[in-house]
């Protein structure tokens, strides 16, 4: 008999398992990846995901196969078995969730590492005149992943100006105002942000990334931007009565479709 | 002086209105005002019920063309302060804990009664006030959160009467949770130990002990947040120095714990239902208690994970993520436990079964995202999104209301002494179970893809989904309709429940059904065991309880 229970707690455990995997590679509910940490991101999010589905589906059959098996039929009486408590099997369920949640941490660790999450926070300004250093709130630095891909091109500054209820844009190279984000593929951009009024988030869904626009703290978003095409800017903290409104768009052009679109628009030659 | 511990000769009953007319009185019996926090809650979740529906007829089409984008922020401002403030925090503390708390000690009221009833009557004012100041000068439109500079910035009468509402509401739970300390410490029955209590007593003292720690912060933070509206002092106005973010951490110093202050009575309520209608021990006692004081604790250091993308720095991003993710295991525990309790029963499949069952399936969802939420990378994406909407919801109403609704049908027979038809119970669970998932199982998915929360209009991509998830609503608003007739009906015309209905063993039902202004008409019972089923003895001890 434990013989039987131990297989068909294998064979149950192995299926959960299977299944989870199964339909965390099937079920694909994330938007297209744009950038360089997008394909990170959805590394996680399909370990969590495995994780979420094996704990969802065993929960849930546990439960209704003890309604199912354990129900009262017509006509029974008296109580269940007098069971008050297990200590080695409360050890093993407070022992694994544990285990599972430290590797999760750990893992999320090493991910947010890899995003650039644990980087010094610094604005490239290379090339503008104000050098002393900025403090700079919140925000995600300069990966490692990205750094990888930077080899000789250093990162483009753009300084972004929220307000109620639009992203303004500002490109110190040529001094460009635009309502659109245009930026090149695989190149690091650096997008220094502040909020004039009220607080607004900058998320791109695609990207995989969002930071809050704070009035009086400046915040920071570097990211790398790896498909070329045309992508939502979705302000994301409630900011007044437009907030649905309030939407944009980054455009990701080759790098020659850039640097056309940047000699055009530039008020100073470069 | 002497303190008489007996029955006092100069019956209360001659000082109380007597009747349906007791209920609108300042009472000072602690089932009646259990019941006027229940029955009151349930009124405004009806209208914070409504609010959600017009929510819900907003989002059905792209465009912001049902109401004026103003009142669509006010309206979702009032439903989430209306169904925290009003409906769920004072019904699973206020209403079970007020009616239960005194039977569970083996006392016959609460440690001090006019506080009480003091604690009772500052809700109705506060909800109608926070409600009239819509048709006033329009209610606030910050959102429940009411960040500034927003909260500075939109019209200043709705803010004002709003901050004005939320402290005197955070005053009532404030005074609940003196009471409910006192009485669980103090008020005990001689002879009864700590760890004999039923598990809501556990519940109902972790969740005291965060609202007594943490609701004068938000307070605090209120009146500051009013001084920089009215005198134009500048603790968080930027443009005078101030500082949004600081605001953000004290807000959430409270408000995380208000989750755990919505759902540890909740877990308490579920692990009375449970041995009950399973006939089995509750499982697992002692770490239950352990677990439920872990997340007291961890409860209290965990707030800053509702900012992740605000001006946090990165080392408060990571402690807090691990903080979090941490929760899991004590919670995870009870959850095992509850499990574990089902495991061997002889289990009725009732409405206050069915419910609380709906409950761990709904919990253990509303986990998995909370546990993948609390990674920092993870939120970056999903964080203000309606991912995080279904996430909450999946807490506090697939959790705690959840509860509500199982716990009504499980004490019902004792509020009135009438049983609730079962079959109408059953129903209404389906109807709520199909309706709650449809309704927000598919915002997971609208999070995912770019979908912002707090928003009257959205990228026409999102509309087929948006419009399935509005269906759910609707079957959750006519889900109350089974409900609201099974109750009217069971209290003209239901069958007598007689004093014990369920063959329970804990001290509620060792007395009459509704019991006697002091609870027992003789000496309070002893109970050391209250889960006590499927002992040997504990047939004839249901023999001698009958």
């Amino acid at each position: 008999m434990p013989k039987l229970s131990a297989i068909l707690t294998l064979t149950t455990s192995l299926i959960l398992g299977i299944a989870g995997v199964w339909v965390a590679y099937n079920v694909d509910m994330l938007p297209v990846s744009a950038s360089m940490n997008a394909p990170v991101y959805d590394e996680l999010y399909r370990v969590l995901f495995i994780i979420g589905v094996i704990l969802f589906i065993g929960m849930t059959a546990l439960v209704i196969y003890s309604l199912i098996q354990f129900r009262r039929r017509p006509g029974e009486t008296g109580d269940g078995i007098d069971l008050e408590g297990n200590i080695s099997l409360e050890i093993f369920w407070t022992a694994v969730p544990a285990i599972v949640v430290l590797f999760v941490g750990l893992y999320s660790y090493d991910i947010y590492d890899r995003m650039g999450g644990m980087q010094p926070l610094m604005h490239d300004h290379s090339g503008q005149m104000d050098n002393q250093a900025e403090r700079v709130w919140g925000g995600i630095g300069s990966g490692p992943i990205e750094s990888s891909s930077k080899k000789n091109s250093s990162s483009l500054p753009i300084e972004l100006t929220a307000m109620q209820f639009a992203f303004i844009f500002h490109y110190p190279k040529g001094d460009i105002i635009s309502g659109e984000l245009h930026v090149p593929v695989g190149r690091e951009v650096s997008l220094k942000m502040e909020s004039k009024d009220v607080i607004h988030a900058f998320w791109v869904p695609q990207f995989r990334l969002k930071q809050d626009v704070i009035p009086g703290q400046p915040t920071i978003l570097n990211f790398t931007p790896t498909k070329a095409g045309n992508f939502p800017i979705v302000c994301a903290e409630l900011c007044g009565p437009y907030h649905g409104g309030m939407r944009s768009n980054v455009i990701v052009d080759e790098q020659e479709d850039f640097d056309t679109w940047l000699k055009e628009n530039s008020k100073e030659s470069i | 002086m002497t303190i008489s511990l007996k029955p006092n000769n100069s019956s209360p009953e001659k000082l109380q209105p007597t009747g349906w007319l007791k209920y609108l009185s300042f009472s000072l019996d602690h089932k009646v005002i259990g019941l006027q926090y229940l029955v009151c809650g349930f009124l405004f979740y009806l209208i914070g019920g409504s609010l959600a529906g017009a929510i819900r007829v907003e989002l059905i089409s792209p465009l912001s063309d049902f109401m004026p984008r103003e009142v669509y922020n006010q309206v979702l401002t009032l439903h989430g302060t209306i169904m925290i403030f009003l409906w769920i925090v004072p019904v699973v503390n206020g209403a079970f804990g007020n009616y239960l708390i005194p039977f569970y000690v083996g006392a016959r009221d609460m440690a001090f009664p006019r506080l009480n009833a003091v604690a009772f009557w500052l809700i109705p004012p506060s909800g109608l006030m926070l409600i009239t100041s819509y048709f006033i000068n329009g209610a606030a439109q910050s959102g429940w959160t009411a960040y500034p500079p927003l909260s500075i910035t939109t019209p200043a009468a709705g803010q004002i009467i709003w901050i004005l509402s939320v402290l005197l509401l955070g005053g009532s739970s404030i005074f609940g949770g003196i009471n409910f300390i006192a009485t669980i410490l103090k008020l005990r029955r001689p002879g009864l130990k700590l760890m004999q209590l039923p598990m809501y007593c556990w519940a109902m003292l972790g969740t005291s002990i965060l609202v007594v720690l943490s609701t004068p912060v938000l307070a605090g933070t209120l009146i500051l947040l009013s001084f920089d509206i009215v005198a134009h002092t500048g603790f968080f106005n930027p443009s005078l120095g101030g500082n949004v973010i600081v605001y953000q951490h004290l807000f959430w110093f409270y408000s995380h714990p208000a989750v755990y202050i919505m759902v540890l009575p909740a877990f308490g309520l579920v692990s009375e239902i449970l041995p009950i209608h399973s006939r089995k021990p509750l499982f697992g006692y002692t770490t239950m208690v352990f677990s439920i004081m872990g997340i007291v604790v961890l409860g209290l250091v965990v707030w800053a994970h509702h900012m992740f993308t605000s001006g946090t720095p990165p080392w408060m991003r990571l402690f807090f993520t691990i903080a979090t993710a941490f929760i899991a295991v004590p919670t995870g525990i009870k959850f095992f436990n509850w499990v574990a309790t089902l495991w061997g029963g002889k289990i009725s499949l009732n409405a206050a079964m069915l419910f609380s069952c709906g409950f761990i399936i709904n919990f253990v969802l509303g986990g998995i995202t909370g546990v993948a939420l609390a990674q920092v990378p993870f939120d970056v994406h999903v964080h203000d999104t309606y991912f995080v909407v279904a996430h909450f919801h999946y807490i506090v109403y697939g959790g705690s209301v959840f509860v509500i609704f199982s716990s009504i049908y499980h004490w019902f027979p004792k509020f009135t002494g009438k049983m609730l038809n079962e079959n109408l119970g059953r129903f209404h669970f389906i109807i709520t179970f199909i309706g709650f998932n449809l309704c927000f199982a598919p915002q997971h998915w609208l999070g995912l893809n770019g979908m912002p929360r707090r928003v009257a209009e959205y990228d026409p991509q999102f509309q087929l989904i948006n419009q399935i998830s509005s269906v759910g609503a609707l079957l959750m608003a006519l889900s109350t309709l089974p409900f609201l007739w099974n109750i009217l009906q069971s209290i003209l015309f239901g069958e007598e429940a007689g004093d014990n209905p369920w063959n329970a063993l804990t001290p509620e039902w060792l007395t009459s059904s509704p019991p006697p202004v002091e609870n027992w008409d003789g000496e309070a019972p002893l109970v050391l065991e209250p889960y006590g089923y499927g002992k040997k003895d504990s047939n004839e001890t249901q023999e001698a309880i009958r």
